[in-house]
């Protein structure tokens, strides 16, 4: 289903979102990466706030290519997300409800969106310059010394993303897949 | 002896690391052009519509077509009849490098040490291959390569006993098990015999040959058809969401090698498959 929501994403919002979903979304979301991540944990290990409030954040997987004269942003895809599954349980705990990347995810970050409601979204790998175009605004908050993976909000557009995983356990890499599949062997019955 | 100054391979480089990270190879276009033509699933034609709007637009705006700009794999095809002057090789190699992606507006993406880590802030050293051939020119490659699919790449010292069916399950697996990890549509670059590096560097060549070409031993060709038909009919599709397009291309590369050794690699690549050329 073609869906388009506005962010925050609380639990009520994310419970409404399926795998399979074509979602445009609009409204804050945060940039970190593998280093970012890592600094994020480490704070929240030691009873530190977060340089954002995580409650029903989205966190984009990202690190940019530097902006050009006049541009808000370089390119700005996602990386792979499952650098970040060692930390994702963690963000969600914290409130962190939305993650937006690419490629699998492991067992314990499904088990984690199925306790905290959590989702996660697919952007279109390598189309870098065209997801750029979604952007309207971009802040450094924090982390600048980690130049691409440093810390940033957005406010994005009409953002065009896919529900890979919902909060219910549905897996759109394993259903789509099937569904494929599955069509073949009826055309060729 | 024709003389060629190190300045020059720098103002080269420099150049190509913006192009290729800008430019799709033609090849690359027309794969995923025809592919888009014949993907039926309508998730996957999507899919595909939004990464050939993607690479229109950076050649059109001259932005990266991918924020992962890369490492800089830079080969030197060097005439033996070149003497390079004014400065250390590897200096002026890294020197282009170092200007491209500052003034292309690049993503810096190398760090120091593997453990350590620590960006290098540049996107230095490129990982420089050299190989000397007759001639008095020097023909100049660079292939920004992403870790997407890097990541996703594997070797293999296979038995010879193994044979031609240890082979194909070996690549069908390493491409089937990468799964939604690289940029599907992905291309793959097999390289086959020599040794334990040399069927690694070979598979690196291979995704730089057009993905329009065949091997030119018919054996290699119908395995480079076979295997891509195969692949293509995994159904992971492009960006892993279901459909036909898995892969844009599969090339083979080929050495001799030892009585006792059968070594395959298979690199990765994926949609955003660049490389540029320069002869001077």
């Amino acid at each position: 289903m073609e869906k388009h929501i506005r962010l925050p994403l609380t639990r009520e919002l994310a419970r409404t979102l399926e795998a399979g979903d074509t979602v445009y979304v609009t409204g804050t979301i945060y940039t970190s990466r593998d280093a970012g991540h890592k600094r994020m944990c480490e704070a929240l290990e030691r009873g530190e706030k977060l340089p954002f409030d995580p409650q029903d954040a989205t966190i984009y997987y990202v690190g940019p290519t530097p902006a050009k004269p006049g541009q808000i942003i370089g390119s700005a895809g996602p990386t792979t997300s499952g650098r970040m599954d060692a930390y994702a349980p963690r963000m969600m705990e914290a409130g962190a409800r939305g993650m937006i990347g690419k490629g699998a995810r492991l067992p314990e970050v499904a088990e984690a969106m199925k306790k905290y409601d959590g989702v996660y979204f697919g952007a279109i790998g390598g189309a870098g310059a065209l997801l750029a175009k979604c952007v309207k605004a971009c802040e450094l908050i924090a982390y600048e010394d980690l130049g691409a993976e440093a810390l940033r909000k957005l406010y994005v557009e009409e953002m065009p993303l896919v529900v890979i995983m919902d909060s219910r356990g549905g897996n759109l890499y394993e259903e789509g897949r099937a569904a494929y599949l599955k069509q073949r062997k009826k055309e060729k019955e | 002896m024709r003389e060629i100054k190190a300045s020059r391979i720098t103002d080269v480089i420099e150049r190509l690391c913006i192009q290729a990270n800008t430019r799709l190879p033609e090849d690359v276009k027309e794969a995923l052009r025809q592919s888009r033509e014949k993907e039926d699933w309508e998730t996957a034609a999507g899919v595909l519509d939004q990464i050939i709007e993607n690479f229109e637009i950076a050649e059109k705006e001259e932005v990266p077509i991918c924020q992962d700009t890369g490492m800089a794999c830079v080969f030197l095809e060097i005439g033996q009849e070149v003497h390079i002057t004014g400065g250390a090789l590897q200096e002026a190699v890294d020197e282009g490098v170092r200007r491209g992606y500052e003034k292309g507006y690049l993503r810096k993406s190398v760090v120091k040490d593997p453990i350590r880590r620590g960006n290098t802030g540049d996107n230095t050293p490129a990982m420089l291959y050299t190989e000397i051939v007759p001639g008095d020119r020097i023909r100049i490659t660079v292939a920004p390569k992403g870790f997407g699919s890097e990541n996703m790449s594997a070797v293999r010292m296979l038995k010879p006993s193994a044979g031609l069916p240890g082979i194909k399950d070996f690549i069908l697996e390493a491409v089937e098990t990468a799964g939604r990890n690289p940029c599907r549509p992905v291309g793959v670059g097999v390289g086959m015999g020599g040794t334990f590096d040399k069927e690694a560097l070979l598979a690196k060549k291979a995704l730089m040959r057009p993905l329009n070409t065949s091997h030119p031993d018919p054996f290699y060709a119908k395995l480079e058809r076979e295997l891509l038909e195969k692949i293509n009919a995994f159904g992971i599709g492009p960006q892993g969401f279901g459909g036909r397009t898995t892969a844009l291309g599969l090339n083979i590369e080929t050495m001799p090698t030892h009585i006792a050794g059968m070594p395959c690699a298979v690199n990765m690549s994926c949609h955003v498959t660049r490389h540029q050329t320069e002869v001077i």
